[in-house]
């Protein structure tokens, strides 16, 4: 069902026009933070703003109440203009308890708005955060930002007295208070929260009831109470007219599959073992099986690899996903699908690491990883979306290659992506480039290892084909027949043909799109998930009048034909990467140019003030 | 639907020569895998299933090369990982017949884990392990079978590891088909393979094989005449489990639940242990019997019916397309929440 947000109108209290805001809920990873900031994007959605999110948990499930290590936050940013990135430095912070407000403070900018729950202050939770006193009872703090002191738990409590839940019950609908409150604050829609606690909760009246009341009074709360002097609209953002939904990158990723599988008309066979931040692919995958997916919950990353690849072998898609460390284990695989010649999509969600890392974060560091992680030379084709929507394109582009060209394909997300969610312009399937699969069954000429000129792709063979029985494997064979063979020019051959063919799918991509001038003093490079951090920081060097330029690429292996061209009309290049330099060490590998990394490796996504300043300072510099 | 999966397709005469591919066979002269070789291609007209539907999956070792040999389809992999492999194709292509092909080394120790859950899960595909107790391709290291103290280029003083038993393996891992036979008896061998190919689920058959390089006469309890006739114990449905040459009968008997050798004439027939291969437990106690202290036995330890795989997941597939029609992306991408900006 589509809506079209009604303007909400104001109270008589001040109402202040924003072009954006940035805005985090922080609280016990128990507290509700991801659901309430869920549902504050939903709501900034109907209200026709365009949207970033970043939702930032811990990687334990119930982490210990009340401890620093334990805060789950969500945030967002929304604006009347293009939104490239969740934000910064933050316009507004709701921290429900002392630890909420220890972590994020420090992301809140002077003068910003800070909203605490005070009843979660008390001595075993300001103990907990490490507060000797309560921080609330600092004056600085009320002088610096504008802090609200709110009740939240007894104002809660106070208005669902009479429902009959017990103290834990009530007390967990606290989040909803929150929200209501912010969403007065700026003006939102109540009306999408509202349907949600319905349909959420209609097999629980009670529950549906406490959270319906909650949530108004928390609205209800920043309308009357004094203390809130003023209020905010961002108008809705000139976007392209269309159909929109949220989306995130994970389930982008899922639905791309689901359109190629449902336009080459094969099923597909996805393979995986649940691991973080990829397994929510998997969940998806496995509730659409009208496409014929086959989902298969392996007994490991490495079984997970296999089934797909026995599924391509036998004229299906194989897809398989995990983060870092899975494809480690994968690798192996992912080059008996190199030699064997058969198609395979893999999805490695990137998340901190060396090792378990860094589980529930994000990271870029995979890059050298799906590039050369393999034994010997095993070339892939590597693609990284830009958004979470941007999935969706680019896994179904994974699809379209890997069939074409015979070739695995590998596709970097990450966890900001994965889990980061953007209003998304619905597009038309029908608009998606063909996926064309021919298996061969004609029997006269017929060489396992036969190549297509154009694309050197070899045939694709259903099993159950007549005359056409074949055998292949992982030792090296003979070009063309599919021998085994160890003879060492063979061997050669062979490596340079499987390198050329997935050097031939530059065929495939459109001319680099340049955001900026053509040529200049400095052009930014880009991959994956840090694209509305660059885009954001290049726009504002751009609006103050520098020379600057940015490129984002979604083919990683192999490289758009004409980069090579682009680097070199600009005097410096800067190379922003969540690692310590991976792409950067790429392009000065392969163009000789002198390209400068800027690396920061927290487990955040970049900041779009500190790649400006970046590029500000490179601009500036001599060398 | 015929007993492998395969689509009931009419399947042309065949020869054993038809399932003989034009390479040449590489295997070390005297290996035990010619005869397999030869006993499959053999029993592969019987199947009764076009040739084309039929597909070989392998892994890595001396037994994996064998794919190579069959005139079928068939996909040499990597090490350990054909049972997943094979997982992955019968969910995609229900209506081949699947047959992996592994070793001791290749299906117990590094595809292990995927040997436990193809037989868990049972998926409908064949499983031969040649079991030779030795690591051939890698030139003799001792294998996950080898017996405990062997010495081997790896373990010059013995090894400390006890060897696990291939069919134990099996029957823990929920197998709903569990044999045994032996490469130096084809008649057996050609009989098993029917036996394990016909299954619905996971046909799990372990050939004991000889390597004659590395290992020569590991399994000699079954090849020298006066031991195979003392020691050998055919598994029939329905037939009492006794052994041993005409003039010392032997039988195995339960004792609690605990099997004994008794002279075959020392007990009345009413004591007698009649094979059952729908009896799981049964076949758990079998599993473990080996010479010097019992008879080795071969044949059918088990074969029951179980919930298969794929079936499950097809079935899902089949109700969910015929109770809301087949997918459709426009429709999916336009779901749920949406607005409109104009």
């Amino acid at each position: 069902m589509s809506k079209v947000a009604a303007p909400v109108k104001g109270n008589g209290k001040s109402l202040k026009e924003l072009n954006r805001a940035v805005i985090r809920f922080a609280g016990d990873s128990g507290d509700g933070m991801q659901l309430t900031g869920e549902q504050f994007t939903t709501e900034s959605a109907w209200a026709g703003n365009d949207i970033a999110t970043l939702p930032n948990f811990p990687a334990e499930i119930r982490a210990p109440a009340g401890t620093l290590f334990g805060v789950s936050s969500f945030q967002l940013q929304f604006g009347s203009q293009r939104v490239y990135t969740p934000g910064d430095r933050l316009d507004c912070l709701v921290a429900m308890n002392p630890a909420a407000l220890k972590v994020h403070l420090r992301d809140l900018k002077t003068g910003g708005l800070l909203i605490v729950n005070t009843q979660a202050f008390d001595k075993r939770n300001l103990d907990k955060a490490g507060y000797a006193t309560s921080p609330l009872e600092d004056p600085a703090l009320g002088e610096r930002y504008r802090l609200h002191r709110v009740d939240m738990s007894a104002l809660t409590h106070e208005a669902i007295k009479d429902l009959p839940l017990n103290t834990k019950e009530k007390d967990r609908t606290k989040n909803f208070f929150a929200l209501g409150l912010v969403s007065w604050i700026y003006t939102r829609p109540l009306e999408p929260t509202l349907d949600w606690i319905q349909k959420k909760f209609a097999k629980n009246k009670d529950i549906a009831e406490a959270n319906t009341r909650v949530l108004k009074a928390g609205h209800a709360y920043g309308e009357t109470a004094e203390i809130f002097g003023e209020h905010y609209t961002v108008e809705p953002a000139e976007m392209a007219p269309g159909l929109y939904r949220a989306m995130t990158g994970n389930r982008a990723l899922a639905w791309g599959i689901l359109a190629a599988a449902q336009r080459a008309t094969v099923p597909v066979v996805y393979g995986a073992y649940p691991i973080t931040p990829a397994s929510d692919i998997l969940h998806e995958l496995a509730l659409h099986k009208r496409f014929r997916v086959r989902t298969i919950q392996a007994e490991d990353e490495i079984a997970a690899v296999a089934a797909a690849i026995g599924a391509s072998f036998g004229g299906a898609i194989g897809v398989t996903a995990s983060s870092g460390p899975g494809i480690a284990l994968k690798g192996e695989g992912i080059g008996l699908a190199v030699t064997a010649e058969l198609p395979l999509v893999v999805f490695d969600i990137q998340r901190g690491g060396p090792s378990t890392g860094l589980p529930t974060k994000t990271e870029q560091a995979d890059l050298m990883q799906a590039l050369y992680g393999r034994n010997s030379e095993a070339p892939v084709v590597v693609l990284a979306p830009a958004t979470p929507g941007d999935c969706f394109f680019v896994a179904y582009e994974a699809v379209r290659i890997a069939a074409k060209y015979m070739v695995p394909v590998m596709v970097l997300s990450d966890g900001f992506l994965a889990n980061g969610s953007e209003p998304w312009l619905i597009p038309d399937p029908d608009s998606l480039p063909p996926i064309e699969i021919q298996f061969r069954t004609e029997k006269e000429g017929f060489f396992p290892y036969l190549r297509d000129p154009a694309t050197l792709g070899r045939p694709w063979v259903r099993p159950g084909t007549p005359g056409l029985e074949h055998r292949i494997g992982g030792i090296e064979k003979q070009d063309v027949t599919g021998n085994i063979s160890y003879d060492p020019e063979n061997h050669d051959h062979m490596v340079r043909t499987r390198a050329e063919k997935v050097r031939r799918v530059a065929q495939e991509i459109p001319p680099t799109s340049i955001n900026g001038p053509a040529t200049g003093d400095l052009l930014v490079v880009g991959w994956g998930g840090t694209y509305g951090a660059i885009t954001a920081a290049v726009e504002r060097a751009q609006a103050e009048g520098t020379s600057v330029a940015s490129v984002h690429l979604r083919h990683l292996n192999p490289l758009p034909p004409d980069l090579g061209h682009i680097l070199r009309e600009y005097r410096k290049v800067l190379v922003p990467e969540i690692n310590s330099g991976q792409l950067v060490r790429v392009l000065r590998a392969e163009y000789l140019v002198d390209a400068v990394g800027f690396n920061r490796v927290r487990g955040l996504p970049l900041a779009s003030d500190e790649i400006y300043d970046a590029l500000i300072q490179l601009l500036g510099s001599q060398a | 639907m015929s007993p492998g999966g395969a689509e009931a397709k009419e399947a042309p005469k065949y020869t054993k020569k038809d399932f003989e591919s034009d390479q040449d066979v590489r295997w070390c002269p005297g290996c035990g895998d010619y005869a397999i070789l030869s006993a499959i291609q053999k029993s592969m007209p019987d199947l009764g299933i076009p040739r084309e539907d039929i597909v070989f999956i392998s892994g890595i070792g001396c037994s994996s090369r064998f794919p190579y040999y069959m005139n079928t389809y068939g996909f040499h992999t990597i090490h350990g990982r054909a049972p997943a492999i094979a997982t992955g194709l019968r969910v995609a292509r229900p209506d081949l017949k699947i047959f992996v092909v592994t070793g001791d080394g290749d299906g117990l120790s590094i595809g292990g884990n995927h040997l436990l859950h193809v037989l868990r899960r049972n998926v409908n595909v064949t499983i031969l392990l040649f079991n030779n107790r030795i690591y051939g391709l890698t030139k003799g290291q001792y294998s996950p079978t080898s017996e405990l103290g062997k010495i081997t280029k790896s373990t010059p003083a013995g090894s400390a590891d006890r060897p696990v038993n291939p069919l134990a393996f099996a029957l823990g891992c929920g197998g709903t088909f569990v044999a045994r036979t032996v490469d130096r008896n084809i008649q057996h061998m050609e009989e098993m393979l029917r036996r394990a190919a016909h299954h619905k689920g996971t046909g799990f058959l372990e050939i004991l094989q000889n390597c004659n390089v590395y290992n020569d006469l590991a399994w000699n309890v079954m090849y020298d005449k006066e031991s195979k006739l003392r020691y050998e114990l055919r598994l029939e449905h329905g037939k009492p489990l006794l052994f041993g040459p005409p003039d010392d009968r032997r039988a195995v008997i339960m004792r609690g639940v605990v099997p004994t050798v008794v002279g075959a004439k020392d007990v009345p027939e009413s004591a007698l242990w009649i094979h059952d291969e729908q009896n799981v437990n049964a076949a758990k106690l079998l599993a473990d019997l080996f010479a010097p202290d019992f008879p080795v036995p071969i044949g059918v330890l088990a074969a029951v019916e179980g919930p298969v795989y794929e079936e499950i997941m097809l079935q899902q597939e089949q109700k969910a397309i015929s109770e809301r029609g087949p997918g459709d992306i426009a429709k999916l991408l336009t779901s749920g929440d949406t607005w409109q900006i104009s």
